[in-house]
């Protein structure tokens, strides 16, 4: 391909997959309120928002469940990447191909998956099955990021630490821990915005008194204009974003 | 090494071990069986083990809905590829500096809300939307062109969200690609396309293969695109499991249709791995990446 054509082709596609957001965000500042012309700039919809009781307080169930779910999912996620480059066991193939799986099932089945053993165990709908289904789904995300810091280790640097009679958690924690840190650090804001974006597994194993901001922004725009949820989700774009930018620094650092 | 009780070893293998198997490999299984049961109306499912949810996904209405919705995630697939296998190829052929960052541009969005880049699309297509307004106002249209609430904005919509997921697969396949294959092609006289044809396709075919599972897929299950650009009338799979479960509570039908879905995610992962084992038999890739 010629360059010119390359890069035209690549500006083209970025550009199309950029626009939509822009619109998205710009129109949040719109005065007008239905957003077909350019009304002057406002920061009125920000401000329904954040005077908006339901709204704000489903916006800090996310929060909760995003912040609680990011760090369970990190502690077991790290664990199982350790687990799976260190130790032979048992079950290893096993535990890698549920990851596997798990990564790649469609999120409806898994949604669903979830109901049904919420349901078979006798687990109230509400906080803790969304916890649950979160980090059921941020698990593989943990693991692989971590995983993959962990193959680029030195073992050499173990077995020495092992030899002088380490034991295997103190090799942990004074010896793999540092070095995966930024891993790990990153693997925790990806499932944290993962978790806080999500709407296909919460619209299942949500309960009726426990609302959450993305499925207040769904009942929301399926019912009709609401400028309210320009704000909103231009908030919730940079909040993801920012956290995802942040990550990927934290991988790239002494690389 | 033995791992006893509190070791760390222990704690390691044991935490995911007993995650997994307990929400994901037991309701898997559940799922698989509760298609099996019969519905009740007090206590959601009972016994009698029966396959009528699987004959009622052959009713004519059903089947209609299964190809429509399968016709446009294929075709959403389809896209996904013809734009996202020349684009792989344009980020494979930059400098090695430029490569990531082009790359981190096309998956940063992938990472934010797809629900709001989804209402993002609905806005743009809309009548008062901005493809509507500059067409009327340059004069070509006189009344708004129906985008919205159309197969194509559902297509459009699954490109949008998914396109990511087929660039990925597609580039860690291209990049491993041996140049030197392409050189002595040339050098025995192939023209670029039969090079493309019989080297660069077949080697990558792992990467086709896995972009195309992980665009297909969740591309059946992504209700909310449907229902926020396709309306009542183009339904994908999804909105018919969710209907199943959250509305009709029809729990063993709307397993009935996630059963098909696992079969088909198993049938592509039989696809990937055949492909895999061609490309590592031919010696241009070395396995997956996992």
């Amino acid at each position: 391909m010629a360059p010119i054509f390359r890069w035209g082709f690549m500006g083209l596609v970025l550009t199309l997959i950029y626009i939509p957001i822009l619109v998205l965000v710009v129109n949040s500042f719109n005065a007008s309120k239905y957003g077909i012309k350019w009304g002057g700039f406002t920061f009125k919809w920000y401000e329904k928002f954040w005077n908006n009781e339901g709204l704000m307080g489903a916006a800090l169930n996310s929060l909760t469940v995003s912040i609680v779910a990011a760090s369970v999912a990190t502690v077991i996620g790290t664990l199982a990447a350790v687990a799976l480059h260190r130790y032979h066991f048992k079950g290893k193939a096993l535990l890698s191909s549920m990851v596997f799986v798990s990564m790649l099932t469609p999120e409806i089945v898994m949604a669903i998956s979830l109901l049904i053993v919420f349901m078979a165990l006798g687990i109230k709908l509400g906080f803790i099955s969304l916890v649950i289904g979160h980090i059921t789904f941020c698990l593989p995300f943990v693991i692989v990021a971590v995983y993959s810091r962990l193959k680029g280790f030195d073992m050499k640097m173990l077995e020495a630490a092992r030899d002088l009679g380490a034991s295997e958690s103190s090799i942990f924690w004074k010896i793999i821990l540092p070095l995966a840190l930024p891993a790990v650090a990153s693997g925790w804001l990806l499932s944290f915005t993962l978790s806080l974006d999500d709407v296909i597994v919460s619209a299942f194993v949500t309960g009726p008194g426990y609302e959450i901001l993305p499925l207040k922004v769904y009942s929301m725009v399926r019912v009709g204009v609401s400028p309210e949820v320009n704000a909103i989700s231009t908030i919730l774009l940079v909040v993801s974003l920012v956290l995802v930018v942040i990550s990927q620094l934290l991988l790239r650092e002494d690389k | 090494m033995r791992s006893s009780f509190g070791s760390f070893r222990f704690w390691a293998i044991g935490l995911a071990s007993v995650w997994l198997t307990l929400f994901v490999f037991f309701p898997n299984l559940l799922v698989i069986f509760t298609s099996l049961l019969t519905r009740d109306p007090q206590a959601t499912v009972s016994l009698p083990v029966n396959v009528d949810s699987y004959v009622r996904t052959l009713d004519v209405l059903y089947l209609q809905v299964l190809w429509d919705s399968l016709r446009m995630s294929l075709l959403a697939m389809v896209f996904c590829l013809l734009i996202g296998y020349p684009f792989a190829m344009a980020i494979v052929s930059l400098p090695k500096r430029w490569q990531p960052v082009i790359l981190f541009l096309v998956i940063l969005p992938f990472w934010t809300n797809s629900l709001v880049r989804t209402y993002a699309i609905q806005f743009i297509l809309g009548n008062q939307g901005i493809i509507n307004k500059s067409l009327i106002g340059l004069g070509l249209i006189d009344k708004p062109l129906q985008l919205l609430y159309t197969q194509f904005a559902v297509i459009l919509g699954l490109c949008y969200i998914l396109l990511p997921f087929m660039v990925l697969p597609l580039y860690s396949a291209l990049e491993k690609l041996d140049i030197r294959l392409h050189h002595a092609a040339k050098d025995l006289g192939a023209g670029p396309l039969s090079r493309f044809w019989y080297i660069t396709v077949p080697l990558t075919s792992p990467g086709i293969v896995a972009g195309c599972l992980m665009v297909l897929l969740p591309a059946m299950g992504m209700f909310y695109i449907s229902d926020l650009l396709g309306g009542a009338k183009n339904l994908l799979l999804g909105n018919v499991i969710k209907t199943q479960f959250l509305h009709t509570r029809d729990w063993p039908f709307g397993s009935a249709f996630s059963v098909i879905l696992i079969v088909l995610l198993g049938f592509m992962l039989w696809l990937y791995f055949r492909a895999s084992r061609f490309v590592s038999k031919q010696g241009g890739l070395n396995g997956s990446d996992f």
